[in-house]
């Protein structure tokens, strides 16, 4: 079983978030980058489906050779060898297009990628993949499993799950309950370092949006502390004040 | 040129979410002189179409065959970008729901659209089609301009609100190919928590964490919701201790929500958990240590311990509505 796992290079998550030129860039200095959180999840259930020689698992990330660490840390996690290629990610519509584009000939069973990255929260590039493949996409799995040619599938939904099947070529984005995200032993980082990281050119397409600027929330005004002993007075207050129940 | 929405069914019946895409999508109409159709996949009463004329609709396209009256991703896909070339509409509205977040990009590629997903204004009327969405798990928003010449806007639940325009709707059938391979999933067990308020939705949460130190004291966390018609939700440690359910994490890694009232108990404001609910409009923070960093982004707080604070809140609320 060959599959596919889509890696974003991603902001910590505990990095504060800036804007620099008038608010039309992302302030990178000092920020820490990491493998996206979610397809980190994707990148640790292909690796428990491959297992024991039961398949080989790709990493693929789209963007400048300043992302090369964070595929290292995807291989030394447990992927078997690595694509990068090589452009600045416009937008999940250019992302998902580089990525069809190398898939198309490659007959990967399963192509996994996180639910939505961390910083743009797009939830796009998988079923923009599945469209480019004209293949199923399913989005926000909870949990996958594999019997054969037939793969069996949790999804969420408001207030629920749907359990579903597919035969055949898939896309899915994965969340929580997936699988544990594995973190890499000393060996794995060891051999990271001699696994293949191709590089390769990206297509042309015609651009469809930009992020022309951002902003930051308004702050919010002091907390009003109601004391312990009056508790009931919040109530009140929801109810004449903020006017929410 | 016009202004198509989908229109998202549960059982047969439209959720207030789907009001408000439908209130959203009559305001980009009106911004561009143009009318509102509704696409409608599945089996859904005419009574029941006929409401979405409340909001703006003045066309329902409706497509009822067995095939698709459960969700299937791809083939709904391609129903509503049919629909769009026929009714030749350049703009295409959705929820952000999980079914929306999955046809969304699908739609999108159909279209040669640029996507606006986690949409929570209007587009700008200053000649480009710009729209604000969320982006960093909420501690940003982006101003993402669509130069496509078509465009795909998913709105998030809560950021736009229902809003009534009384219109005639005509409801007319649609029939569109289906293609035997956008059938590739079937849908075996669809399982609905009837009685509990959806999270990504609610207008209420009621969340708990570690503070709460164990599941057995989850009791009255769900009173105080259930009181309040709220939706649970809880911290990342507590899902990862299992005392809740995944679906019930929110935060950076868990869900993004937006409501109007979000009160956290016992949970100590790590930037992680932030990053998913900071866009609340009113924060409740209570915690027993006063320099706990919720209470930085909270409107109202308490210092005080959760075991002795909530039942008397529950008291309160039931006083209150008495
Ligand atoms: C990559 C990454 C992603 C993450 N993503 C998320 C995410 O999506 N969502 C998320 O929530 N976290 C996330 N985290 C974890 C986050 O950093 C915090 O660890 C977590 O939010 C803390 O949860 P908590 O506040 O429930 O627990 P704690 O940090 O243990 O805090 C418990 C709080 O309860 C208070 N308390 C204790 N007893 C009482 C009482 N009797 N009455 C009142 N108050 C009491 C304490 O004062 C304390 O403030 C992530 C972390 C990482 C590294």
């Amino acid at each position: 079983m060959k599959i596919l796992v889509c890696i974003s290079n991603v902001p910590d998550t505990t990095t504060k978030i800036t804007f620099t030129n008038d608010n039309t860039e992302f302030n990178t200095a000092g920020v820490q980058y990491i493998v996206n959180p979610y397809d980190e999840i994707a990148l640790s259930k292909a690796i428990e489906l491959s297992e024991g020689g039961k398949g080989t698992v790709t990493v693929i990330n789209v963007g400048e050779a300043s992302n090369d660490p964070t595929i290292r840390k995807a291989l030394a996690i447990g992927a078997d060898d690595a694509v990068r290629v090589n452009a600045a990610p416009r937008d999940a519509y250019f992302v998902a297009k580089q990525i069809a584009e190398y898939a198309k000939d490659k007959d990967f069973e399963i192509i996994l990628t996180g639910r939505e990255s961390i910083d743009y929260n797009g939830n796009q590039v998988a079923a923009m993949i599945g469209e480019f493949l004209d293949i199923p996409s399913i989005s926000i799995i909870k949990k996958l499993e594999i019997n054969g040619d037939a793969a069996t599938i949790e999804r969420e939904i408001e207030g629920g799950k749907e359990v579903l099947t597919v035969n055949g070529q898939f896309v899915a984005s994965c969340a929580e309950g997936v699988a544990e995200p594995k973190i890499p032993n000393m060996r794995g980082i060891m051999s990271a370092r001699s696994k293949p990281l191709v590089v390769i050119d990206a297509v042309e397409i015609e651009a469809v949006s930009k992020v022309s600027k951002y902003e930051t929330p308004a702050p919010r005004g002091n907390v009003k502390l109601v004391q312990a002993d009056q508790s009931e007075q919040l109530i009140s207050l929801l109810h004449s004040e903020a006017k929410v129940i | 040129m016009s202004v198509l929405v989908y229109v998202e069914q549960a059982e047969g019946k439209f959720k207030k979410s789907v009001f408000e895409a439908v209130s959203y999508a009559k305001a980009i109409a009106d911004q561009s002189s143009t009318n509102l159709t509704a696409i409608s996949i599945g089996d859904v009463a005419e009574s029941e179409l006929n409401e979405l004329g409340k909001y703006g609709a003045s066309k329902v396209l409706t497509v009822n065959v067995e095939q698709l009256k459960t969700f299937v991703n791809q083939a709904y896909a391609s129903i509503i970008a049919a629909a769009a070339e026929k009714e030749s509409a350049d703009v295409v509205v959705l929820s952000n729901s999980f079914s929306g977040k999955g046809l969304a990009p699908r739609i999108a590629v159909k279209l040669k659209a640029g996507l606006a997903d986690g949409a929570v204004e209007l587009p700008s009327t200053d000649g480009k089609f710009s729209i604000k969405k969320t982006a960093f798990s909420g501690k940003a928003f982006a101003i993402t301009e669509l130069t496509s010449a078509n465009k795909v806007i998913a709105l998030n639940p809560n950021a736009f609100g229902v809003k009534e325009n009384n219109t005639d709707v005509a409801i007319e059938n649609f029939t569109a190919d289906i293609k035997q391979s956008d059938l590739g999933t079937v849908i075996k067990e669809i399982v609905r928590a009837t009685d509990k308020v959806s999270l990504p939705d609610a207008e209420l949460v009621v969340s708990a964490g570690r503070g709460l130190k164990g599941p057995e004291n989850w009791g009255m966390i769900e009173e105080l919701a259930n009181l309040l018609g709220a939706a649970t939700a809880c911290s990342k440690p507590v899902s990862d201790a299992d005392w809740r359910p995944h679906s019930e994490h929110v935060g950076q890694t868990g869900i993004s929500i937006s409501p109007n009232l979000y009160i956290a108990i016992g949970i100590s404001g790590a930037i992680q958990h932030l990053a998913g609910v900071s866009s609340s409009k009113v924060i409740v923070v209570i915690n027993k240590d006063a320099e706990a960093p919720f209470f930085k982004v909270a409107d109202y707080g308490i210092v005080g311990d959760a075991f002795e604070i909530v039942p008397k809140l529950i008291e309160a609320l039931k006083a209150h509505k008495a």
